[in-house]
């Protein structure tokens, strides 16, 4: 009996942990939904700051990061769904070990180069699977240094001196482009683990019956396996969207302006954040209790943005998978 | 089959087997252009007269705590450029966030795969998801403006700003990642184990506790690995709410400062090409290596243990 009880307890303690997680988040969502409601206005939405930072709206603020996201997916998702169909379509699906072994017996066989190349395939397929899983753990605030060094001080620079007469600097600088690439970088790896598990739902023997109509790979590929792992593809993309709008280190010293009078007009601009916004009004505001419901209504446009996108994105998921449970 | 069709297709197995080395081709650029902006720490007199790898990691000055022997102070006119308190800070909040974040994740982790019935599971998961998708500048404003208040009030903190205060943000940031790989790991432990343990008269916890969890003891360390990967590197949360001080100390309660935050603050204002620049891109390295070799051990312990688990169920 005594055994009972205490297994009892020891669930309800678990259950507890569950509860306290969720109370963090409803604790957060909450607080800032509350706050920030009562900020966010028509006015608010659609106008720029005013009197620094202390009135007015955000307005440009929400244009940029609309054109920074929409950049953003422009170059990361071609990219990262290329690099996710060949992963899954161009690689061996026996796996490195599996398909070294099978080369290691066929000593004397007919066709042993194609078998080594199969394993030599298989190995850079593994290399690069790492490489993604790498690339999601770097820190964002490196990935702003890279930005920095190399789109900026190295690509930009470059370009510059070969178009620009000496002394102007119109693509070696923050812009647009470079923290829309670098945030790419960013989102790359969500994007190609996404595409993959999409690319893995779809049965083997669709692929089978295109290629044995007489069709291509890649017209197998795209008749066949991508219109069928699309909902799994917009998944990710929209997962990864979420993850990019939130971000705010990387575009620190990439192109994020503190204020601009004008909207980005053009890719080689500077241009207004939600995040760095954020962090701007929370960490330099000269008068913290006038800024506040401005900074509560910015961190609630914010927070709803990402929440939404990423709502969208896990739903389309569970229903993509209760779909194929079934 | 027709020329073009042939033409295409090999074209287009091209553009893929090229966009398969994009990943590996940055990795590779990242440490790369890090690294280089390095260099002069190690080759360039001028900038070795302000910052080296010794004035980073043995030099100190004079004083009677380590507080006054260890500085970060590159801008003063004698710069000052002793890691120890920024490396410290890191350490500190990283260590309150897993403290928080670890054992929490897998009691949670434990109740949802072994015990919550389907439909609670449902509902737990991509709910926990979406407290992963909370921006870090969110949960960073949320640790400034309101816990940090709280805490004070109820704790009586001298200082707003502390590694507590930041250490529990970052550990809210944590909690999905600990969540997700160690229920993961615990839900892969096949049935069987179960089932051999209540068969012997253990009741649910029993099982759930000296079988499941032992089973899966690779996720769950696994799980640990990231999420210090992920503390170490995060950088807006202890931007906001750290206090922002590089102050040598084992005190938990005084401001601090991470090397992730240093770089954020400090970059902005630096000269390209400086001894300061330099520095901040030695942190970056520094930052690139650990969570490069963190990522990197955390992924193989995984990719093992599915293996083990999948001979197992066989």
């Amino acid at each position: 009996m005594k055994r009972r009880l205490i297994d009892k307890f020891m669930i309800t303690l678990l259950g507890l942990s569950v509860a306290i997680i969720l109370a963090i988040l409803v604790v957060i969502v909450a607080n800032i939904a509350i706050h920030g409601a009562r900020a966010v206005t028509w006015e608010f939405i659609t106008q720029a700051p005013r009197q620094g930072l202390t009135a007015g709206g955000i307005m440009p603020a929400i244009v940029g990061t609309a054109a920074l996201v929409l950049l953003m997916t422009i170059v990361a998702v071609p990219l990262g769904v290329a690099t996710a169909v060949y992963l899954h379509e161009y690689t061996p699906a026996e796996g490195l070990n599996l398909a070294w072994r099978r080369f290691r017996v066929s000593k004397g066989m007919a066709g042993r180069r194609k078998l080594f190349f199969r394993a030599m395939s298989a190995l850079l397929a593994t290399i690069t699977r790492s490489a993604v899983a790498n690339l999601a753990g770097v820190p964002s605030i490196v990935f702003g240094l890279f930005g920095l060094g190399f789109f900026i001080q190295f690509i930009g620079r470059n370009i510059d001196r070969a178009t620009q007469p000496p002394g102007e600097v119109l693509w070696g600088q923050g812009s647009l482009l470079w923290a829309a690439c670098t945030l790419a970088l960013l989102t790359l790896p969500t994007v190609i683990v996404a595409t993959e598990e999409a690319l893995r739902t779809v049965p083997q023997d669709l692929r089978e019956a295109s290629l044995a109509l007489g069709a291509t790979q890649w017209e197998t590929i795209r008749r066949v396996v991508l219109p069928s792992s699309l909902s799994g593809i917009l998944t990710g993309a929209i997962l990864g969207i979420s993850r990019g709008a939130g971000e705010v280190a990387p575009i620190l010293f990439t192109g994020a302006a503190y204020y601009l009078p004008y909207l980005p007009g053009d890719v080689t601009d500077q241009f207004m954040h939600l995040g760095y916004h954020v962090l701007i009004l929370s960490t330099q505001s000269p008068d913290v209790e006038a800024t506040k419901p401005l900074l509560y209504g910015t961190v609630f446009v914010l927070l709803a943005l990402t929440f939404l996108l990423n709502l969208t994105g896990v739903i389309i998921r569970s229903r993509t998978r209760s779909r194929i449970q079934r | 089959m027709t020329r073009g069709r042939r033409i295409r297709n090999a074209l287009m197995g091209g553009v893929f087997s090229v966009s398969g080395w994009v990943a590996i081709v940055f990795i590779f650029l990242i440490f790369l252009f890090t690294f280089k902006e390095t260099i002069p720490i190690f080759t360039d007199p001028e900038v070795r007269h302000e910052a080296n790898v010794e004035k980073f990691f043995v030099e100190s000055q004079e004083g009677p705590t380590i507080t006054d022997r260890y500085v970060w102070q590159p801008t003063s006119d004698v710069p000052k450029v002793s890691l120890w308190p920024i490396i410290l800070g890191t350490l500190k909040a990283t260590l309150v966030g897993l403290l928080f974040a670890c054992p929490i994740g897998v009691a949670a982790a434990m109740f949802t795969s072994e015990f919550a019935p389907a439909r609670m599971r449902e509902i737990i998961k991509p709910v926990i998801e979406l407290l992963a998708g909370v921006p870090s500048v969110v949960m960073g404003f949320f640790a400034l403006i309101v816990l940090a208040t709280w805490l004070q009030e109820v704790f009586g903190f001298t200082y707003r700003l502390n590694a507590i205060n930041a250490g529990l943000a970052l550990g809210f940031a944590l909690v999905p990642i600990v969540y997700t790989i160690s229920e993961d790991g615990l839900s892969a432990v096949p049935r069987a184990y179960r089932e051999a343990s209540y068969a012997l008269g253990a009741t649910n916890f029993q099982t759930a506790w000296t079988v499941v969890l032992p089973a899966a003891a690779p996720a769950v360390f696994a799980s640990f690995v990231l999420a210090f990967g992920r503390a170490i590197g995060e950088t807006m949360i202890l931007l906001m709410a750290g206090g922002n001080a590089a102050i040598t100390s084992f005190s938990l309660f005084d401001p601090l400062r991470t090397l992730s935050a240093t770089i954020a603050a400090e970059m902005g204002e630096v000269v390209v090409g400086s001894a300061h620049y330099s520095a901040l891109f030695f942190m970056g390295t520094l930052l690139f290596a650990i969570t490069f070799v963190s990522n990197t051990v955390g992924q193989w312990i995984i990719a093992r243990m599915q293996r083990r688990m999948q001979g197992a169920a066989r």
